[in-house]
């Protein structure tokens, strides 16, 4: 049971593989470019392994930051992961030990999210282990890749691999809006505010990580006081 | 340049901090039945607000992008797999750009 988890979310996770691949060649180059090292580069993404918190965290950098404003910085750009952290933690089997959570915790992404929360059933632990093994070392090797050779390979590629990710959030949240006219409203409600709020210039001084958890926290709250689900549902 | 590892070192630190801790320190079944309802239209909502508007400004061109999303869209309703409905928003991106490039 464990290896068939293991391998299935090897396989599942291919996709986001090779977006990542693709993704974090550009997180390469903008790492050089604030004057990291390509070891540094490298290193700075197998730990991390999140790329709006690189980006901003390679800015700090540049800037010569304080390492409080570093920290401060990623906790506001990774503050999601909690909510996400959160609702895995009623997705996973119950009997988990600490030590398979603690593994899984490198391996909360949006992508990676999306994917687990879309397997049917509880989640287990081996599933995670499967796909952060291919996505870890695809975001390192792309990172290096960016750092090594900077921005040769062709824009259309780049282009192509990048909606990929995109269209395996649309692969998530689709199936179930389809089934739930709740989730329906959802999907179209949050595609409104997040598009007002991201052109609207007056939120400009919100950075893209900080609307993220806004208009999670407030549209998802406002549901759950409206329609909570019922006794039986798992989450 | 050793201070970059300092960088690199606080933000591996905070960045696993908050994503590792939820997970471990919820053991047990959330009895709240918002919060559990809340937790449940997490997922959706969050991805939904990451996809739109950013995926837009994802390629090479809105144009690409948005037919991209529309691809996306109905392959998902009709049953294509994460895998597929990834790949066809891919293909989708590579055609229409290849297309105005030719032009």
């Amino acid at each position: 049971m464990r290896k068939r988890n293991y391998f299935k979310g090897l396989v599942d996770c291919l996709p986001i593989a090779l977006g990542y691949y693709a993704v974090s060649i550009t997180i390469g180059v903008a790492a050089v470019s604030s004057g990291l090292g390509i070891a540094e580069a490298g290193l700075a993404s197998f730990t991390s392994f999140s790329s709006a918190g690189e980006f901003a965290g390679f800015s700090v950098i540049a800037a010569s930051g304080s390492f409080i404003e570093m920290a401060v910085m990623q906790l506001i750009i990774n503050a999601r992961y909690i909510l996400m952290s959160a609702a895995l933690s009623q997705k996973l089997e119950e009997n988990t030990g600490i030590i398979e959570r603690l593994i899984m915790g490198l391996g909360v992404t949006d992508e990676i999210f999306g994917l687990s929360i879309a397997v049917p059933g509880r989640l287990s632990p081996y599933y995670t282990f499967g796909v952060i093994s291919l996505t870890i070392p695809a975001w390192t090797l792309g990172t290096l890749t960016g750092a090594v050779l900077g921005s040769i390979m062709p824009d259309i590629l780049i282009s192509a691999f990048s909606v990929s990710l995109y269209g395996m959030f649309i692969a998530v949240f689709i199936p179930p809006a389809r089934k739930s006219k709740i989730i329906g409203g959802l999907v179209v409600i949050s595609f409104a505010l997040s598009y007002i709020f991201n052109k609207l210039p007056m939120f400009d001084f919100i950075s893209n990580g900080t609307k993220i958890i806004i208009l999670t926290a407030l549209i998802s709250l406002v549901s759950a006081v409206l329609f909570p689900i019922k006794e039986e549902d798992d989450v | 340049m050793s201070e970059a590892y300092i960088y690199i070192v606080t933000m591996a630190v905070v960045t696993y901090a908050v994503r590792a801790l939820p997970l471990t320190l919820i053991r047990k079944k959330i009895k709240n039945r918002t919060l559990r309802s809340f937790l449940y239209y997490v997922p959706y909502v969050t991805l939904s607000v990451m996809t739109f508007p950013a995926i837009l400004s994802a390629t090479g061109s809105p144009i690409s992008a948005a037919a991209a999303l529309i691809v996306g869209i109905l392959a998902a309703y009709f049953g294509g797999s994460l895998f597929v409905v990834a790949a066809g928003c891919s293909c989708t991106v590579l055609i229409i750009e290849l297309f105005m490039m030719l032009n």
